[in-house]
């Protein structure tokens, strides 16, 4: 299986997510053409572009939400791209946090952290339902345990999303905007809590455009603009003196 | 992908009233039937005891032999409905397919034809009892049309929901029993409700058969007595008042479903 290896960089520690040439195609939609970029373990990297550009395209291949036309894609060792992959396991190490929060709306904020753990790692009750409450009180809502999304404002129900995700004890997170559907007043409190993610050491690929996160979390920018990357460099560098026309014009539109 | 909740409300086109709590003018037509059926069938006794009376008598036998059909039917046109309703989703053609043309069957020959067919015609090759027979008929027609209510309860619960359940290292499975499903029957249950009114009332076609439901033995009491108009006026006031007292039964068991958590 030697080939299926993450092909390891002058001897470097094996990148977190490794995304090789990556290509996807829906109908005559190119929304990937070529991407190729590595994240290194407990690296936070900033993905921004234009809407339609390919940033979610890109962030649901790495957990085979959706399937490359063609490239390839490693977590750690494993080609999450390979067909004999048992993709469970990766999507057990791979958090994800959506625009729209997808709470399970049936369930209880402290049920909907519990059920993933319990039936895909078949943890016993105890150890989920206490790891439920610790991790509702990091997010700050160890008083909502008990409520239904609906219940919830936005902010509380990305928290509560995030809390969910981590409840699985994931080594990536993958955030696709998750404030863009929050209103304003709400945005902080999440990116506040996916900053102190990126404190402890979490490896993560944020697909944003908050500006003031970037600056304050993301180790790494890269621009994307159809289907492919434009360019990458550390925040400081693409928002004051990005490379490319591409990359200029964009930020202009978004400051 | 913005969360809307639109898409969770299937219509509700024909078939019983199902009064919601706000719909006034509903809720007044409902109380006028309900109240006014049952104050004739207490009226009518008292005033004119002889016929009414001993045809009162007469028919709860009949009663309990509706219900039996009906509640048994349901029961096995959900367990149908939702494998039905799981096939038409399925990404295996054949097993798609043999669903599909199972529903466009069904949903084009009448059901009468079915009973017929079922008990008569089947009936050469392997004997059953009348009353099995019914309940099979029942339970195949009524599969089908659940069926569909099942495939567009799971089409009507968002995308996002098995992306974050797939996303959490769920297989599609579990995905869909602990996940999509729970939300579907929560979505499917006024149309559900419907049918199970709809099937109650069709259960008197298996009279036909000689099954001695409601209809059945209003009929035998009228070919006895000769009091057509008496015996049917009652068989139609307690079909009247079982089929209103489920619909609110159903109205009253959406809105404490619903109660849980409902956007504001
Ligand atoms: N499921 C899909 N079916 C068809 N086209 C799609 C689908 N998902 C994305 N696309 C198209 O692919 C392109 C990239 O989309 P996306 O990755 O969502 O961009 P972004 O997240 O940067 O806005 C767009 O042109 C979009 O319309
Ligand atoms: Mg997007």
């Amino acid at each position: 299986m030697a080939h299926n290896q993450a092909p390891a960089s002058d001897g470097e520690s094996v990148p977190r997510i490794r995304v090789q040439d990556a290509h996807k195609r829906f109908g005559d939609v190119a929304a990937l053409r070529g991407v190729s970029l590595e994240v290194q373990p407990g690296e936070v990297v900033l993905v921004i572009g234009p809407s339609g550009s390919g940033k979610s395209t890109m962030l649901r291949s790495v957990n085979r939400l959706e399937t490359l036309t063609s490239g390839r894609i490693w977590v750690d060792e494993e080609e999450v791209t390979a067909r004999h992959t048992d993709i469970r396991r990766i999507r057990e190490e791979v958090g994800m946090v959506f625009q729209s929060f997808n709470l399970f709306p049936h369930l209880t904020a402290r049920q909907n952290l519990m059920l993933a753990p319990s039936i895909v790692k078949h943890e016993p009750t105890e150890r989920t339902s206490a790891r439920a409450e610790a991790l509702l009180s990091r997010v700050g809502l160890a008083d909502k345990a008990d409520a239904y999304p609906d219940h919830l404002s936005g902010g509380q129900q990305q928290r509560v999303a995030i809390a969910r995700a981590l409840a699985m004890n994931p080594k990536v997170m993958l955030f696709d905007e998750p404030t863009s559907a929050l209103d304003p007043e709400m945005i902080k409190e999440v990116l506040d809590v996916m900053l102190d993610l990126a404190k402890e050491g979490m490896t993560m690929m944020v697909v944003s455009h908050e500006m003031g996160f970037a600056r304050a979390a993301a180790d790494r920018v890269i621009f994307m603009d159809e289907g492919e990357v434009v360019e990458t460099g550390p925040p400081s560098s693409i928002f004051e003196s990005p490379g490319h026309d591409r990359t200029k014009r964009f930020l202009e539109h978004i400051l | 992908m913005a969360a809307v909740d639109d898409r969770r409300r299937l219509e509700v086109s024909d078939g019983a009233l199902i009064p919601a709590r706000d719909d006034k003018a509903g809720f007044s037509a409902w109380r006028i039937s309900f109240f006014g059926a049952i104050g004739l069938l207490i009226a009518l006794p008292l005033v004119s005891p002889k016929p009414f009376w001993e045809i009162l008598r007469f028919i709860p036998d009949g009663v309990l032999r509706t219900f039996q059909v009906t509640v048994f039917s349901i029961v096995f046109a959900l367990i149908i409905g939702l494998f039905t309703g799981l096939a038409r989703i399925s990404r295996i053609t054949v097993v798609n397919r043999m669903a599909t043309v199972y529903v466009e069957v069904v949903r084009g020959i009448p059901l009468l034809v079915q009973l017929y067919y079922i008990y008569y015609a089947l009936g050469q090759f392997v004997r059953v009892p009348r009353l099995t027979a019914a309940i099979i008929a029942m339970s195949v027609c009524y599969g089908a049309y659940l069926g569909e209510i099942f495939r567009a309860g799971i089409q009507a619960v968002p995308k996002g929901q098995m992306e974050a359940a797939l996303a959490l290292g769920m297989s599609r499975t579990q995905a869909l029993r602990r996940v999509i499903l729970p939300q579907t029957f929560r979505i499917i249950l006024p149309p559900v409700g419907n049918e199970f009114i709809a099937l109650l009332k069709d259960s008197s076609l298996v009279s036909i058969l000689a099954v001695a439901d409601l209809l059945r033995r209003g009929r035998e009491y009228a070919a006895r007595t000769f009091e057509y108009f008496e015996a049917y006026t009652i068989v139609a006031l307690v079909y009247l008042v079982l089929t209103l007292f489920f619909s609110k039964l159903v109205a009253i068991m959406e809105e404490r479903l619903g109660a849980h958590h409902r956007s504001s």
